[in-house]
């Protein structure tokens, strides 16, 4: 069952064509890699799926992206409703300067549902299991998320993002700022969230792409050169463009 | 070889150079925490005076209620309580910042949040100029206009801590305001963006993220602002009436420390204890804005470590 869908979608940075016609659909329950070279439209793209292209000044989107058969662009879609349900995790770990707890349980306190003192500790504690960071602070959930190691605060991030229980889960390179050892824990992590979550990560790393993703899209220049499962693309790539790109021959 | 030598001339001028500049400013340097030391040294001698040479209690001093120091009580003291003027000083720093602080944060989120455009090309220039406007202006302003609303509206002479608020609030507003500006625009954009990522309306993000991680930023803003506040001289003295009592309401006559040092010290003899006095009021002024920057420090100090 295909979850979210563009149909020719156009998105334009003022006059600069920034994607052309993306005509794409992810899936429910499984992890789709955006790949490209650095500049290609990979977090564009992203961003037009929760409309954080919004906030960008100048920014004109033509085409539909459906989630759950709704337009996202179309004038019911309540955009606060939208990013609830679609979480994003960021590039640079950006935790709040407010106690890891707090952190994690931001997205909660903004609704209008009221949550007890133990059910919020419940949440916490939940949420940071599954993005596997619990061990790390459990015993300093007072303490700012800022004296974390960057990989620490990148899963307080991913736990941040669990607790308000989003159908999909957007990801712009999430482990690109940090060491292998931190990264190879947040790509197994996503791995097992994934009975839980339908994710879209854009990735520079193909070895993590290979592994965890079940398609890929391979960008170029604001084009989807190629969709396909993941084994396909990287074992048997039907676009030139793509077999240059992951066999290293530019990108 | 011309070639080489030249440029390795050319290097020693460049270092030559350095090193004058450095000597330069070493000696600026030096000359500066000169004055500051020199200052210190001469108002922390003459404030001291009073209570070594002419041996007023210090208790007398803080805590007296009535200040007349040509005169002395009953039991021969002389009549040199500061608390009036004390009181003064703090009420009035208190109260303008405390009215202050809501206007410059709407402000600020106004001109940060909202409409960044017309902040920056209308607050912007308008808050400057306020700032750059002279404090006699000010002072002239309330007296013509704040001190006879306030008698027609709360009768009185229209002179006290009320009018003295009204000037200082307008005074340090603009102070207030750019820096609250200052401390929003350093809230990094992508506290922003996650808080919306997760489903916040713009008001949740600059009432919980935005304005929560520029508090230290804020807090320095107001603290900066009562500074200025406290040490402010010419305006307040034209509208707070200079009566040396106790405020016991806001429209009554009162004074604040600058008022009557800056109306004193020309009408006393150096040496005195009408004069040594005078620099007594001064050292406290001085301490107190001592410990304002220790304040700001400090507090800027916590925002840091978070
Ligand atoms: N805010 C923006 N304003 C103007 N152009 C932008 C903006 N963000 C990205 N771009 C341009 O859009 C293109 C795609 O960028 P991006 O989506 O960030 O690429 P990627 O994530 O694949 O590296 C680039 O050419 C980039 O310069
Ligand atoms: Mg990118």
């Amino acid at each position: 069952m295909a979850i979210i869908t563009s149909k020719d979608l156009d998105l334009f940075y003022g006059e600069k064509q920034a994607l052309n016609q993306i005509n794409i659909e992810f899936y429910e329950k499984e992890i789709t890699a955006l790949i490209g070279p650095s500049g290609c439209g990979k977090s564009t793209f992203l961003r037009t799926l929760n409309r954080m292209n919004d906030l960008i000044p100048g920014v004109t989107i033509n085409g539909e992206v459906q989630f759950n058969g709704q337009d996202i662009y179309g004038s019911s879609m309540d955009v606060v409703m939208l990013r609830k349900q679609m979480g994003m995790v960021f590039q640079q770990p950006n935790p709040f300067p407010f106690s890891i707890y707090d952190n994690v349980t931001y997205g909660l306190r903004l609704q209008q549902q009221t949550y007890t003192k133990e059910e919020l500790d419940q949440i916490v504690e939940e949420s940071l299991k599954a993005a596997a960071v619990w061990d790390d602070v459990k015993d300093k959930l007072n303490k700012s998320a800022l004296s974390l190691s960057g990989g620490q605060q990148q899963r307080v991030c991913i736990a941040r993002v669990l607790a308000v229980k989003p159908d999909v889960i957007l990801l712009d390179e999430p482990t690109s700022a940090l060491d292998p050892v931190s990264s190879g824990k947040i790509e197994e992590m996503l791995y097992d969230l994934k009975e839980d979550y339908t994710m879209i990560m854009v990735t520079h790393n193909m070895p993590q792409a290979s592994r965890i993703s079940d398609r890929t899209a391979f960008f170029l220049n604001g084009d989807l050169i190629e969709y396909a499962p993941t084994k396909e693309i990287f074992l048997n790539p039907k676009k030139i463009e793509t077999e240059n790109y992951i066999t290293g021959k530019f990108g | 070889m011309e070639h080489i030598r030249e440029s390795l001339i050319k290097k020693s001028k460049k270092a030559k150079l350095e090193q004058i500049g450095k000597f330069v400013s070493f000696l600026c340097i030096t000359l500066i925490v000169l004055v500051v030391v020199a200052i210190f040294y001469f108002v922390a001698s003459k404030g001291l005076a009073t209570f070594f040479d002419n041996g007023v209690h210090l208790k007398d001093f803080l805590f007296g209620k009535v200040w007349n120091p040509s005169s002395v009580d009953k039991q021969g003291k002389p009549l040199v309580g500061a608390l009036p003027m004390i009181m003064g000083s703090l009420l009035v720093t208190f109260l303008s910042a405390i009215v202050a602080t809501p206007f410059a944060i709407g402000a600020a989120i106004f001109m940060t949040e909202i409409s960044p455009k017309l902040g920056t090309k209308i607050l912007q220039p308008v808050i400057e100029l306020l700032v750059g406007i002279p404090s006699v202006v000010y002072g002239f302003i309330g007296l013509s206009v704040v001190v006879p609303a306030v008698r027609n509206v709360f009768g009185g002479s229209g002179f006290g801590i009320l009018s003295g608020t009204f000037v200082l609030f307008v005074m340090i507003l603009p102070t207030v305001t750019s820096m609250t500006v200052d401390a929003l625009k350093s809230v990094p954009r992508h506290y922003r963006e996650a808080s919306l990522a997760l489903g916040a309306t713009r008001w949740q993000t600059i009432y919980k993220v935005v304005l929560r991680a520029a508090t230290p930023g804020i807090m320095t803003a107001v603290v900066f602002g009562m500074s200025r506040a406290f040490g402010e001289a010419l305006a307040i003295q034209m509208v707070i009436g200079n009566a040396a009592l106790m405020p016991h309401s806001l429209t009554s006559p009162a004074a604040t420390l600058t008022s009557i040092l800056t109306m004193g010290i020309g009408n006393t003899i150096m040496g005195t204890l009408e004069n040594n006095v005078l620099w007594s009021l001064a050292l406290i002024l001085l301490t107190m804005s001592l410990l304002f920057n220790i304040l700001i420090r400090w507090i800027g100090k916590k925002g840091e470590m978070k």
